[in-house]
């Protein structure tokens, strides 16, 4: 690597200060970081440092969601050719998945990465590591059928409304990825619903329906996919979130490697259960009768309970925190999804307004600990 | 006396290099050197002029805003020169050796005989003050104090350290009349704890008129601020006093024998040292008296010589001197290399607490780790990891947190009175953010230092 290197060093005069490309500085790091590990070296406090670092943490979550990406290349050929009748092996699948979904993939980091790149270079700070996740991320929670421009500019709202505003990955309130998703809902909401879930056959075809199990539900049309179908992911929807298996691969993953936060996950399962297990005994529409376990399998879940509300810094950040923050994603997404028709895919919300809930959560936590300290100062004497 | 203390949180960093237990005696070196700086917040007055003679024992400076508190000559020679650094802070007051240390006689009576404020007395003359430090903030004692307890840890856990066992082996008196010392210095009890299983020797196990308490678990089981959280936890308000185990035996000595003679037993090691053993040398000597020919050769790599462990010590020159309170000199590689995407590459040569490496697989091995900071400095993403390794009912982050926006009434609240940086060594060590969180710690105990002075 050694020509490599000397090449860095070679250009990186030019960028430094007084160089012609001063001002391209915090990109340049961005790449020379990316290539090599800076030699920089502790000066202070702890000597030897642990290996991992945020780079390396992102490319663990980055694997994770492979699975799902795979299986969502394939699954919007298999939908595709599915629904126009056409008879495809499955190379033509993926390669028809490939060609919708690499675009969005494609244009989805281009334009959070300008804007990262911009905001670096106007704050003069490091390029942050975060939107290697938010730019996977965003693809994978749309519609093949997206537009392409659609995706830049929810991208680019996303990163700057979601982040930079607040200073950037760590200083964040909301999911940017899940804020993209919500910004193309409500400002695009007719190619966010009804017929958008296949890509390439709005035009063509008008027998064929598009809707998720979730539509099918809040209009009481159509017909449901069975439980198999939804676990494995062969149903219409968002490009990564339709196969629970992928999803699972990818949780193993990240609590292996200790990225993800189990605590959260489990919560979030549990909270969808209780909340659709008291629906069910209900029971007074059909969205209620459907078995709890529905829930977890259908839409969105499973996708937002290990991608999205996993993520540490919109996430409640206290041990006890992350198992109320994740409960009540879980409740929440039960509850929007069956009783507000008007909005059937609920993971989406309830994952932002806990979001926004979280450092109350986190806040009353840290309260109670404090209490307990003040408990413990009675317990014994100032002066022993 | 049965109940241990589990630790269960903390973490073991397995570092080659771990002194064997052979005890050589260091030659004397050519010059010895107090740090100021070694002693936090300190700012030195001194009180002999160039060229002065001095014995073991001479007062060379006392503190400015604490002037009962000198400290003095750990040999006798001559007062050679003053180191400066920056703004003329002084960084170094050196002395050049006679062949024979003559030392100062400070007419020592019956320890027994002796009040609470003879042996105060009799400790800040001798220059054995320094030796009693306080929490909170984790600086000297103020002589005119009176502490609800004193603490000794008879163990260490950092990464390398030296076995206490092995130091106390032929001064058992000394430790015992040490222990004896402190205990005039309180109405309440001189807590030693042991480590549960590997604490052998018998005169710690079985130390008189002291309070032992039984701990095992991982580093940091050794450092003091946890052993203090676990026995007698600080409130606000209340002052402990806390004593390195081998002042404990320089304590002694002196009461023994009436004599100031800081000599001590410490332990050189890490991955860059060819022999590494324990050496007998006086406190401020030189470091090099003990590495010369006894490291690694190469020309590609670069060493860090660090004064204390690892993890907490200060960063020292090859030709550097001995810190006050360190027992161990570590030699570990510079990182100063660039390495080709080594954020993506797994090598098995790097130790992570995180499992995104292999060294959750090798529990047997030890690393050479360097001082790479991989990576620069970001916000805190992640949560949750910091708590696995301070076990203290202590919410890490947000107590750093609570200090970067300099809230005092939370610091409080969150409990900075009980912690010290060294109980953040390995929340920095683990950092994927790569935060300076020692360094956050010690401003936030000076911010509280100056609000309540």
């Amino acid at each position: 690597m050694k020509p490599l290197h000397d090449l860095v060093e070679k250009v990186k005069p030019h960028f430094e200060k007084g160089g012609r490309f001063e001002k391209f500085y915090r990109t340049f790091e961005a790449f020379e970081t990316f290539l090599f590990v800076p030699g920089n070296v502790t000066r202070r406090g702890s000597h030897i440092r642990d290996a991992m670092d945020m780079k390396r943490t992102m490319v663990h979550v980055i694997i994770a969601l492979m699975p799902a990406l795979l299986f969502g290349i394939w699954n919007v050929g298999y939908q595709h050719y599915k629904a126009t009748g056409v008879e495809a092996e499955f190379i033509d699948q993926v390669v028809y998945g490939l060609i919708q979904v690499l675009p969005i993939v494609v244009v989805s980091y281009i334009s959070g990465l300008a804007i990262e790149f911009i905001f670096a270079t106007i704050r003069n700070h490091e390029v942050n590591e975060g939107f290697l996740v938010s730019g996977m991320l965003i693809p994978l929670v749309i519609p093949a059928s997206t537009p392409l421009w659609m995706v830049s500019v929810a991208t680019i709202f996303a990163v700057i409304i979601g982040k930079e505003v607040f200073g950037g990955t760590g200083m964040n309130i909301l999911n940017p990825a899940l804020l993209a998703r919500a910004f193309l809902f409500f400002a695009y909401p007719s190619y966010l619903s009804g017929e958008v879930w296949i890509a390439g056959t709005a035009e063509q075809l008008d027998g064929v329906s598009g809707a998720t199990a979730l539509a099918v539900l809040a209009i009481g049309e159509g017909e449901m996919p069975s439980a198999l179908d939804m676990f494995l992911g062969t149903i219409p929807g968002s490009i990564g979130e339709t196969s629970t298996v992928a999803i699972l691969l990818g949780a193993i993953v990240l609590v292996a490697t200790g990225v993800g936060s189990l605590r959260i996950m489990l919560s979030v399962v549990a909270g969808g259960l209780l909340m659709g297990g008291i629906l069910n005994l209900v029971a007074v529409n059909e969205f209620m009768e459907i078995p709890p376990y529905y829930h977890l399998i259908m839409g969105g879940f499973a996708f937002g309970t290990v991608y999205m509300a996993t993520d540490p810094v919109s996430a409640s950040q206290t041990g006890v925190g992350k198992y109320i923050y994740g409960l009540l994603i879980g409740v929440l997404t039960v509850l929007i999804r069956v009783v507000n028709p008007a909005y059937p895919e609920g993971m989406m919300l309830a994952i932002l307004f806990m979001n926004v809930f979280a450092p109350l959560i986190d806040h009353y936590v840290v309260q109670s600990h404090i209490k307990k300290r003040m408990k413990r100062m009675e317990k014994i004497p100032a002066k022993a | 006396m049965a109940k241990v203390i589990k630790i269960k949180k903390g973490l073991n960093i397995r570092l080659q290099g771990q002194a064997e237990k052979i005890l050589e005696t260091a030659p004397r070196s050519e010059e010895y050197a107090l740090k100021p700086p070694d002693f936090h917040g300190l700012f030195p007055k001194m009180m002999v002029k160039e060229g002065d003679r001095v014995k073991a024992g001479t007062p060379l400076f006392f503190d400015k805003y604490n002037e009962k508190v000198v400290f003095t000559a750990p040999v006798s020679g001559t007062y050679k020169e003053l180191v400066r650094g920056a703004k003329r802070r002084i960084l170094e007051v050196k002395i050049t050796p006679d062949a024979d240390t003559e030392h100062h006689d400070f007419k020592i009576g019956s320890l027994g005989d002796m009040d609470r404020q003879e042996v105060i007395d009799k400790m800040l003359e001798s220059g054995l003050w320094p030796m009693i430090r306080q929490r909170p903030y984790s600086v000297i004692a103020k002589p005119d104090d009176k502490p609800k307890a004193i603490f000794v840890s008879g163990f260490n856990t950092a990464p390398l350290a030296p076995d206490f066992d092995f130091i106390v082996k032929g001064q058992e008196d000394q430790f015992q009349k040490g222990l004896d010392a402190l205990a005039k210095l309180t109405d309440g009890d001189v807590n030693l704890s042991i480590d549960a299983e590997n604490t052998q020797s018998n005169a710690i196990r079985n130390a008189k008129g002291v309070k032992v308490h039984q701990f095992s678990g991982p580093h940091p089981a050794g450092n003091i601020g946890v052993q203090i959280h676990h026995i007698n936890p600080i409130n606000k308000g209340d002052i402990v006093w806390y004593v390195d185990f081998q002042d404990v035996i320089i304590i002694g000595r002196f009461f023994e024998k009436g004599i100031y003679d800081p000599s001590k037993i410490i332990a050189l090691t890490g991955s860059e040292v060819l022999n590494p053993r324990y050496y007998r040398v006086a406190t401020g000597a030189k470091i090099s008296d003990i590495t010369r020919d006894n490291i690694r050769q190469e020309e590609e790599v670069n060493k860090r010589f660090i004064s204390g462990d690892a993890l907490t010590g200060a960063k020292v020159e090859s030709s550097g001197f001995l810190g006050f309170y360190d027992n161990q000199v570590t030699v570990i590689p510079e990182g100063d290399k660039p390495e080709f995407m080594g954020w993506l590459i797994p090598s098995p040569e790097k130790f992570s607490v995180s499992r995104t490496f292999f060294s959750f697989l090798m529990p047997w091995k030890k690393y050479r780790l360097d001082t790479n900071i991989r990576s620069g400095e970001r916000p805190f993403v992640i949560t949750g990891i910091y708590e696995k390794v301070l076990p203290m009912e202590i919410m890490p982050m947000q107590l750093i947190k609570s200090i970067m926006i300099n809230d005092i009434d939370m610091m409080e609240k969150l409990g900075i009175y009980e912690v010290a940086p060294e109980d953040f060594a390995l929340c920095e060590f683990v950092c994927p953010s790569k935060i300076e969180m020692q360094t956050i710690i010690r401003e936030g105990l000076d911010t509280m230092q100056r609000e309540f002075s």
